[in-house]
């Protein structure tokens, strides 16, 4: 039990820690572009930090929802520890790692096509996301695995695979993060988000060829999927409230850069 | 419709980011003549090379050397131009031969090597010939760099601050090659920060600030003494 | 077409003749290979454990370090002198630099391979056996990982930062490669056949494919300005 909520702490603490940071530096460029001109602001409904607020609340009301599904509603499992509820939402934030890294790859995709610094900074956000999402989902998977396998880390296929991931687009943030000139960063980071996301198959294979298959398969939909439709439907419940706090961090996350990308452009 | 003109562009923008290097250039440089391009620093004279001579692309508007589109034509424009820049664009570790070897090379010449000998005869090299680059003074290498540009005998030839770090020996070699590249009918754009140097050898300068170009006009009609003022006064009230 | 191939061979040539003037890259990347097969030798007691069981791996991290060396100075020599604007002011195709460079790199990994072979196969006491399946596997790892180390060493020259951040670019994307070379390396060191290495040759064949003709059709992105 200490186990699981042990998982669902840090997971909403870093999910918590993550929104107020974000919404905190977006208050502080809000008011740095309140010294601007005009015709300089690009004036946006996010700018209020109650606009902001309601969409957090928002998102974090489905969370609840979630999450007293996952923790009370949701029946055992036959055979299984309570931690088992670990996997509504490690599962869940896999999914929203893939979409953000999904994101990168397009916006990269987009931005090299059409050369607008907007695009690069989609590919930037979701990267950030998908790394942050990609170490809930390995945090709560060790977690997990500790109970069940007793130990922290097992180098089996999916874990070996996520983490690969991370390393892949820390890679990318890091490349984001050493470079000066905005528009040679947009480039290169744009070159490497389309490798790197091009090169996870690959990686995929690769692992499962290597190692052993221990992970339990839950989202194969046949009859061995081993879930009770009440666990389904939690499962189902955790990723749209995962896919709803994705969105309003990316919205918010978004903003923070664009007015970034606005101020230092007022102030050349 | 004939082509009249060796460089022409419309509207020509580029940007880095949201610095315009080049905002709205209109230019139009006929076959054979010998522009000089002047401005400070960051004024865009290096972009607008480089964008003629198919290095970076542009952010909207057209140009055309030689009648052809630098968006569509990259590889027919780079056979038919020279470029020279401060930098040598010479190997170190090769010798001259080897140096203008691997760029005839790229550039599909045949009988490459009687052009080769041509060449470091031309630029006083042939003696050298033999030694690896690194050991040539900065003169020296320049001097290889303009035999390199000459290599397949361009039309139009683009000299991006070609005089800086040059003693006056490989001054007066550049000068007299550009006057008599002048004299056979070449087009010659060339950017430089030295006003009497430019003056001297172009028919035609431009002024560029901030991205545009502020000042043209041939050189005939401007009294050297009073270009320096004319310079100061255009980049300064820009700002 | 032709022209092309020219222009591709011509960039090799100019790489291969400038560093066989010096030699200076060839023998540090050979050095550094001995010298991380020595000291893996040191960390792991070669008379408790199995050498067929740890060599494969050790050899590759010997052979992907050193390759490392030659990916790095790869695109450097082009920014001596702004060398990469000549080369771009040539009437080529952007993706025939790549090519050339990925060539020259291929070309000097191989050079480095040959030489460490042997002092791999002595330091560990190897069996001298299925060399043709060896070779195929050197071959295609090395392809693997020039392909898509060139395109990033284009990317890392540009600046002096990024320079030192191309190892944490690169190994995470060449890891099938990795992976694949050094199981089936170890395979064959177990005596098994190429028929038995089957799925990790179409990886590292698939890994080629997919790599080089994503970067043939991206490298001019990491040129331009």
């Amino acid at each position: 039990m200490s186990y699981l909520l042990s998982a669902y702490g840090f997971l909403l603490l870093i999910m918590i820690g993550y929104i107020v940071r974000v919404n905190l530096k977006c208050g502080r460029l809000v008011k740095e572009a309140g010294c601007l001109s005009n015709d300089q602001k690009s004036i946006s409904k996010l700018d209020s930090s109650k606009a902001r607020l309601c969409l957090i609340g928002f998102a974090l009301l489905f969370i609840s929802v979630a999450l007293y599904m996952a923790l009370i509603w949701s029946p055992d499992a036959k055979g299984e520890p309570a931690t088992y509820r670990i996997i509504y939402f490690h599962v869940a934030a896999a999914f929203m790692s893939y979409v953000g890294f999904f994101i990168t790859f397009a916006g990269s995709i987009l931005y090299l096509w059409k050369r607008d610094l907007r695009f690069d900074r989609w590919a930037k956000v979701g990267a950030d996301l998908g790394v942050h999402f990609c170490a809930l989902m390995i945090i709560t998977g060790m977690i997990w695995g500790k109970q069940r396998w007793g130990a922290w880390w097992i180098w089996e296929p999916r874990l070996t695979l996520a983490l690969v991931l991370l390393v892949i687009y820390v890679g990318y943030l890091i490349l984001r993060h050493v470079m000066e000139n905005p528009v040679t960063t947009a480039r290169y980071a744009s070159v490497y988000g389309i490798i790197g996301f091009i090169d996870v198959p690959l990686v995929h294979y690769s692992i499962k060829l290597w190692g052993k298959i221990m992970h339990p398969v839950v989202t194969d939909g046949g009859k061995n999927s081993g879930l009770a439709p009440e666990m389904m439907l939690t499962l189902e419940v955790s990723i749209i409230a995962f896919l709803i706090v994705f969105a309003a961090m990316y919205i918010i996350r978004l903003h923070v850069d664009s007015l970034e990308a606005n101020l230092s452009r007022c102030r050349t | 419709m004939e082509n009249r003109w060796a460089i022409e562009t419309k509207k020509l923008k580029r940007s880095f980011g949201h610095i315009d290097a080049l905002n709205e250039i209109n230019l139009k440089v006929p076959y054979g003549s010998f522009l000089t391009i002047f401005g400070p620093n960051g004024a865009g004279k290096t972009t607008l090379i480089k964008i003629l001579s198919t290095l970076i692309k542009t952010s909207s508007g057209n140009a055309f050397v030689n009648g052809i589109d630098v968006a569509e034509g990259g590889e027919k424009i780079r056979s038919k131009i020279g470029l020279i820049s401060h930098n040598t664009f010479s190997y170190n570790n090769l010798t001259p031969y080897e140096n203008l070897k691997f760029y005839g090379k790229l550039h599909g010449l045949s009988n490459l090597e009687t052009r080769i000998e041509e060449l470091l005869n031309e630029v006083d090299l042939s003696q050298r010939r033999r030694d690896p680059v690194r050991t040539f003074s900065r003169g020296m290498q320049q001097r290889l760099a303009i035999a390199r540009a000459m290599l397949n005998n361009p039309s139009i030839i683009f000299l991006d601050e070609p005089y800086t770090g040059l003693d006056q020996h490989a001054t007066k070699i550049l000068t007299g090659i550009l006057k008599k590249l002048h004299t056979a009918k070449n087009t010659i754009i060339m950017t430089t920060h030295n006003l009497k140097q430019g003056l001297e050898v172009s028919d035609q300068v431009i002024i560029m600030a901030f991205g545009k170009i502020v000042f043209q006009k041939p050189v005939p009609e401007i009294i050297s003494e009073e270009f320096e003022q004319i310079y100061f006064d255009c980049v300064e009230k820009r700002k | 077409m032709k022209k092309y191939f020219k222009d591709v061979s011509a960039i090799v040539w100019k790489d291969t003749l400038s560093e066989f003037r010096t030699r200076e890259m060839l023998i540090s990347m050979f050095m550094l290979a001995v010298l991380i097969l020595i000291i893996f030798i040191f960390s792991i007691h070669l008379g408790k454990v199995k050498a067929i069981d740890v060599a494969p791996g050790v050899l590759w991290i010997a052979i992907i370090f050193a390759g490392t060396i030659g990916l790095n100075r790869s695109f450097l020599n082009e920014k001596e002198n702004d060398c990469i604007f000549g080369i771009m002011s040539m009437p080529i195709d952007r993706s025939a630099i790549y090519f050339g460079k990925m060539t020259g790199n291929f070309i000097f990994m191989t050079i480095m391979e040959i030489f460490i072979f042997p002092v791999f196969i002595v330091f560990f006491n190897l069996p001298i056996q299925n060399i043709p399946g060896i070779v195929l596997i050197t071959f295609l790892g090395t392809l693997g990982f020039t392909a898509c180390g060139t395109l990033l060493s284009a990317m890392s020259a540009a600046s002096a930062k990024l320079r030192y951040m191309l190892p944490v670019l690169l190994y995470p994307l060449i890891l099938p490669v990795v992976i694949a070379a050094v199981q089936s390396t170890g395979a064959l060191l177990y005596g098994k056949q190429i028929a038995d290495i089957m799925s990790w040759l179409k990886l590292l064949i698939a890994f080629d494919i997919i790599f080089i003709s994503v970067s043939f059709l991206i490298f001019e992105y990491t040129l331009e300005e």
